[in-house]
């Protein structure tokens, strides 16, 4: 029997690959956008869980909102990884140095 | 009913269809040609919204079943915010002007992230706070990259969009959890399910979450390291816009979400903040003595800034909240008056943003420099300036709550921090000679200089113009 442990577990999981491919990644931008995407699905599965195990649609909807909300990030950091682009050349981790931070 | 919830929204309507709707009709007729007019028209509808907010004096509704709060704390941060928003847009035009700028989409974005800071400030469910939260951050992502040929800028956007979409994660995975363990998404509900005072594993994860996510918001310490780059790369009218209204939108929505929702487990909170708020005022202190760029020194300054205003938070009183309001309308406009200045800094018509540049710069405009010294003994914290009543409230918001500890450490810190305020107006009155600064001819930046500095050192005298009460009437109307 699959409870509601499993859910969570899994989207946690999820959550921290995904805050560790934020962290770790040393190579390319696009792998960074996927982390986050992935950190916003681990979110959706837990909503879906728990709005399945509470019998309460509001996290269904709160789901929705999530995922539109995701596809307008992701269009816009697309965007602004193509200025960025333009300017350097590269999509590259190491590249994102002009300022020390 | 619905009628009546859509009134409620009518300021944040208002501004929307503004800017969709004048998006639409300058692509059509001439796009930059209207940058001008795009600026001074979203200056005035804000101002306009903010007089309709602000003479709005009912108690306090709620729309669309509780998703949407509008009482006299989110109509104070509110006026704050519309206010903020003009003058920045207006200040920056000539900056813009002249470095190629100028185009009319950056206004129609400050409105759009205007209307998701007002959605923030009256969220009443964690849904309405995402929605919110995620508007401002996406507009505010783009114009952080707003000149597309600058590799500095864009790097600024890229971070703050990377950080920021991270920081919305981590808030988002607390909401979940919240959701979960809480059974509803609204405030009124979950300050239901944690009024017995014991909160769950769950909860407790969840609101850490929340916390984390809110305190890379407000850029505190330790969750601070976007500000510093975001705040150097970002265009000068744009750095000086993440200064101010976004600042007091994630302040006011964090005391919203600890006392709205959380307000029954005020032990729990009240220690993560007390930390944000230590770490964020010696970090913002120390880190920011060794800089040599005044953007970067100013992101610094408001990391240091964010740990004051946190601690009137941490107090977990009704004064606190109060307390932070007054801190925050203080630091907004001191910021305004400080980023005049930075923006009228050039040399032979580039900008300059050297802290050495200022050398010897009392005797090039002494008038300017009195000014700008007024503002840096206020942010310092030096008595007869308002800057200084910012600190004494929350120093005693934090004492009164038995934080006595907190607020110590808070005049170490603002003492430690005064040091590179006051080494600014040593370079200004006492330093070496080198090539000068343009002599500014903006008249606007220097009005807007010299109004700033006027309200610091008039405040005393006017008990800072009524906002003690304002304030008194806003924080009073949390559900806490």
């Amino acid at each position: 029997m699959i409870g509601l442990e499993h859910y969570l577990i899994v989207a946690a999981a999820l959550f921290v690959i995904g805050i560790f491919g934020l962290f770790l990644n040393r190579k390319n931008i696009i792998i960074l956008l996927m982390s986050i995407e992935l950190m916003l699905l681990s979110v959706n599965i837990n909503f879906v869980a728990f709005s399945a195990f509470l019998n309460d649609y509001v996290g269904q909807i709160f789901t929705l909102f999530v995922l539109t909300v995701a596809a307008a990030e992701a269009a816009i950091g697309l965007a602004i990884l193509v200025c960025f682009f333009r300017n350097k050349g590269s999509i590259g981790v190491e590249d994102v140095n002009v300022m020390k931070g | 009913m619905t009628s009546n919830d859509f009134f409620i929204l009518l300021p944040e309507i208002i501004i929307s269809l503004y800017a969709m709707l004048a998006l639409v009709i300058f692509v059509y007729t001439g796009k930059d040609k209207h940058a001008s007019l795009s600026i001074w028209l979203t200056s005035g509808v804000f101002l306009i919204v903010a007089a309709v907010v602000g003479l709005n004096d009912n108690t306090s509704s709620t729309a669309f079943n509780g998703m949407f709060i509008d009482d006299a704390f989110s109509r104070f941060v509110k006026v704050v915010i519309l206010l903020a928003a003009a003058v920045v847009l207006v200040m920056g035009q000539d900056y813009a002007a002249k470095r190629d700028m100028l185009k009319f989409e950056y206004p129609l974005l400050v409105a759009f992230s205007v209307v998701g800071m007002m959605v923030m400030v009256s969220a009443g469910s964690l849904m309405t706070l995402y929605m919110g939260l995620e508007l401002q951050s996406l507009a505010l992502y783009v114009i952080a990259a707003f000149r597309r040929d600058s590799a500095k800028s864009t790097e600024a956007g890229l971070k703050y969009f990377v950080l920021g979409a991270l920081s919305s994660g981590l808030l988002l995975y607390g909401s979940s959890l919240v959701y979960g363990f809480a059974g509803t998404v609204k405030f009124d509900g979950i300050l239901e399910a944690t009024g017995s005072g014991n909160l769950s594993m769950g909860l407790l994860l969840g609101l850490v979450f929340v916390i984390s996510g809110l305190a890379f918001k407000v850029s505190a310490a330790p969750f601070h390291m976007w500000a510093p780059d975001v705040y150097e790369g970002a265009p000068t009218p744009v750095t000086a816009f993440f200064a101010t209204a976004p600042k007091m939108a994630a302040m006011g929505l964090f005391a919203r979400v600890v006392h709205d929702a959380f307000g029954g487990v005020v032990n729990e909170w009240q220690q993560i903040v007390a930390v944000l708020s230590i770490i964020s005022m010696f970090l913002g202190a120390i880190a920011a003595i060794g800089q040599t760029d005044i953007k970067r020194l100013m992101a610094y300054s408001s990391i240091a800034h964010m740990g004051f205003a946190l601690m009137g938070l941490a107090s977990g009183t009704v004064f606190g909240v109060q307390a932070m309001l007054i801190y925050m309308t203080i630091y907004v406009s001191m910021n305004i008056g400080t980023f005049a200045f930075i923006l009228s800094m050039e040399r032979n018509g580039e900008p300059v943003s050297d802290l050495s540049a200022l050398n010897m710069y009392s005797k090039q405009e002494p008038l300017k420099a009195i000014c700008f010294l007024a503002l840096m003994f206020s942010m310092a914290g030096v008595p007869p300036l308002i800057g200084f009543f910012g600190k004494f409230y929350v120093l005693r918001a934090a004492y009164e709550a038995g934080l006595a500890w907190l607020a110590i450490a808070g005049v170490i810190a603002s003492v430690i921090g005064a040091f590179y305020y006051i080494r600014i107006v040593y370079l200004m009155y006492f330093g070496e000679e080198i090539e000068k600064l343009d002599v500014s001819g903006s008249r606007r930046l220097t009005a807007v200089l010299a109004i700033s500095a006027l309200l610091m050192i008039s405040g005393t005298f006017f008990s800072l113009f009524g906002i003690e009460s304002l304030a008194s009437i806003a924080a009073g109307s949390l559900a806490n």
